[in-house]
């Protein structure tokens, strides 16, 4: 019997793509439009949550004649994505809602469900690679060097990674924009998305401000004795490493180095003072290996668009990682998310503490 | 693979017979009804007879039948339209909690004009109380409408006694019967009813053509504006081959609504004595027996209403959950909630509605596909 697959379409290039090829791989295909999330009444366009979304997955569904749903995901997403990125920059810390909405909606929540309707696996677009060795199913990098997406899927468990399918782990971006032109999928030249699908023009401050209700909280800028330095607009306006919008002027590059949440105040100071020669990493996920037991040289992402670098991993007892690099680096940032690479294998990954 | 209709509250199949009742008018008599020569005239003939027809039916006068476009449309011109043209007498309206929304909306429309709407509970069962609804009437109460039966969980109001004490209170009371034309039986004059939604496609009828039925003398403002269409009330070109089916499938749903409701009722009954053996915590919403003669609607347990209508789809069993309108959205049922369910069982909610065509096979089948998903052991 054919094997069951549920792919998650979000009506873009990638996963339209992804769900042709399933079905020429020979399998049961059931596209799935997971419904995450609705800013009230207005639809924004191009968004990944938006009813034109929706048409361009039914769309490319019908032409691929398979099965098309939408499925609600509205209250998980909204807990364990929108909250903890809401959250997490209230703390001072600036999250990656792209992984937890892998890690707790699209390769979990999304999983359960399609196991619970018979499916054998799911899929999604991301350009990355599942192998199996000996036992163990690893996360590779995927053929196409600059799309790849290894990045956010380092929480993959075992069981996550059994049930799934990437089917564009060894295609390049312009042969798939090549493959729905010539399939005539109206998204073959659909932009890709850029920003977190769920905020607006990049305004993540009005975002935070309008879900949460947190009243204005101005506070100081100081440098690292202490002196103020000028006025804040609220620490979730800002970023390690930040250095446009700070609306101060000293004459030399100044940037924002560590955001104290309970104090309300923001730390600035100059390129010396962003650079670290090691960090703290912790909610570890291994993939290549079951828990990491000695020191182990790696390559690291500090975050999506990071360089990758030379790091030795030093295992610090339950759940935490210290992970010293070989150059210092600019802008470690806690709340991200710090991914390991044995060459073309993801060995596993943290948040940054 | 097996192809099983169990969402005839969505929508019916056009009879035959209303479609062939209709081909003439889509083919020769193209003519427009408000047109003087001959053409036009045969038009006009076909929506007149037809009108006499469906009033008969209802046992009102014709004159008090008004084609629209939709049972939507008729909702939303009973409640705008009688609103306005009576708000000297008071803009203080009275409906329930469980209306489809195409009457909610129009509440809510006119609340952010100026009138005051209550919203009247339901019981567990999605029954209006009649002592709750009058306690709510005020003076300046201008309107009642409270539907007939609901669409999601079947319950049919106590429409009766809603009536007589509209009429005790002069209040114009309104029924969206949408659901309830061709599956019981509507003497609207006996009912006292004053105006009165309904809508083709529910009893056989095409798509695209529905009627408000107003008592004579009642005031109404144009929902729509422009010809003299409708005695000067509904402006539009009349959708002439729609109302002459219409009429076509009322004719047929009525002269055998005693097969029907018997058919309908022996499946109902067995579906719900059956259908909670399957798994331990399923759950049947609305009255046990002041239901509508096809309705069932089960919130089953552990499994979303979305995951499992995907399910059903996969194994050719049309069903649907909360009401066919709010499918996109996948917004809790505002009627299973309002009838206090929790949100996660609202969301676990599946209506079946049967249909003329469906049998003991049938529903044998369903009742196979249900073992069938709950049998998979990821289902914890």
């Amino acid at each position: 019997m054919k094997k069951k697959v549920m792919i998650g379409m979000s009506g873009g290039v990638d996963s339209s793509v992804a769900a042709a090829l399933l079905k020429e791989q020979g399998y049961d295909v059931v596209g799935v439009t997971m419904q995450i999330w609705q800013d009230g009444k207005k639809e924004e366009n191009g968004s990944c949550c938006s009813l034109s979304a929706v048409d361009d997955a039914r769309r490319v569904a019908d032409k691929l004649e398979i099965p098309y749903y939408v499925l609600d995901f509205k209250e998980s997403f909204e807990q364990k994505v929108i909250n903890y990125f809401t959250e997490e920059y209230l703390k001072g810390r600036t999250p990656n809602p792209c992984i937890a909405c892998n890690r707790y909606i699209k390769f979990d929540d999304f999983l359960k469900r399609a196991l619970e309707m018979g499916m054998d696996y799911i899929a999604t677009g991301h350009y990355a690679s599942v192998v199996k060795k000996d036992d163990r199913y690893l996360l590779k990098r995927s053929a196409s060097l600059n799309k790849d997406q290894t990045y956010p899927l380092y929480t993959l468990t075992q069981e996550q990674l059994a049930h799934t399918i990437f089917p564009l782990a060894s295609y390049e971006k312009t042969k798939v924009r090549e493959i729905a032109a010539k399939l005539g999928l109206g998204v073959a030249t659909k932009p890709d998305s850029q920003d977190i699908c769920f905020v607006s023009n990049h305004d993540y401050a009005g975002f935070i401000e309008k879900q949460t209700g947190v009243p204005n909280q101005h506070g100081n800028f100081i440098d690292k004795d202490g002196k103020i330095l000028g006025r804040h607009k609220g620490i979730y306006h800002y970023t390690i490493g930040q250095r446009k919008g700070l609306g101060i002027a000293t004459g030399k590059p100044i940037f924002v180095s560590r955001i104290n949440a309970e104090k309300n105040e923001i730390v600035l100071g100059d390129e010396k003072d962003i650079l670290s020669n090691s960090l703290i990493a912790g909610d570890l996920n291994f993939i290549a290996v079951d828990k990491l037991l000695e020191p182990t040289k790696a390559t690291a992402k500090i975050r999506y668009g990071a360089k990758e670098v030379a790091v030795t991993i030093f295992p610090r007892g339950k759940d935490e990682v210290e992970v010293v690099f070989d150059q210092p680096q600019r802008a470690v940032t806690n709340g991200q998310s710090i991914v390991f690479y044995q060459n073309e294998i993801v060995l596993g990954g943290g948040i940054i503490k | 693979m097996k192809k099983i209709y169990l969402d005839h509250a969505a929508t019916t199949r056009t009879r035959p017979e209303a479609i062939e009742a209709m081909l003439p008018y889509l083919n020769n008599f193209y003519g427009n009804a408000a047109s003087i020569y001959e053409l036009g005239r045969q038009s006009k003939k076909a929506i007149e007879t037809a009108r006499e027809k469906i009033a008969g039916l209802f046992n009102v006068q014709p004159k008090e039948i008004f084609f629209t476009s939709s049972g939507t449309e008729a909702d939303n011109w009973a409640i705008k339209g009688l609103a306005y043209a009576n708000q000297k007498k008071g803009k203080h309206i009275i409906t329930s909690k469980i209306e489809h929304h195409a009457v909610l909306h129009s509440c809510q429309f006119l609340e952010k004009n100026g009138f005051e709407v209550t919203y009247l509970p339901v019981n567990s069962d999605g029954l209006i109380s009649i002592a709750d609804l009058e306690k709510a009437i005020r003076k300046d109460t201008v309107l009642i409408s409270i539907m007939f039966a609901n669409n999601e969980v079947g319950t049919i109001q106590p429409v009766s006694e809603i009536a007589k004490l509209a009429d005790r209170y002069n209040i114009i009371f309104h029924t969206d019967a949408v659901q309830v034309v061709g599956n019981l039986e509507i003497d609207a004059n006996k009912l006292s009813l004053d105006a009165m939604s309904i809508s083709a496609h529910k009893f056989g009828g095409p798509k695209g053509v529905g009627a408000l039925y107003l008592r004579d003398g009642i005031k109404i403002e144009n929902l729509l504006h422009g010809g003299s269409q409708e005695r000067d009330l509904r402006a539009g070109t009349q959708n002439v081959a729609g109302i002459v089916a219409m009429a076509k499938a009322l004719e047929l749903a009525i002269n055998d609504l005693k097969n029907h409701q018997h058919k309908l009722t022996l499946l109902r009954d067995r579906a719900i004595l059956e259908i909670p053996k399957i798994t331990k915590g399923i759950k049947l919403n609305g009255h046990r027996e002041k239901r509508l003669a096809g309705n069932i609607n089960f919130s089953f347990p552990k499994i979303s209403g979305d995951s499992l209508l995907m399910m059903l789809d996969m194994k050719g069993i049309a069903a649907s959950s909360g009401s066919a309108c709010s499918a996109l959205s996948i917004e809790p049922s505002h009627v299973l909630l309002a009838m206090g369910l929790d949100r996660q069982m609202a969301k676990n909610a599946i209506r079946f509605t049967f249909g003329d065509e469906n049998t003991d096979e049938d529903l044998d089948y369903l009742l196979a596909v249900l073992r069938e998903i709950f049998s998979n052991t990821n289902i914890l």
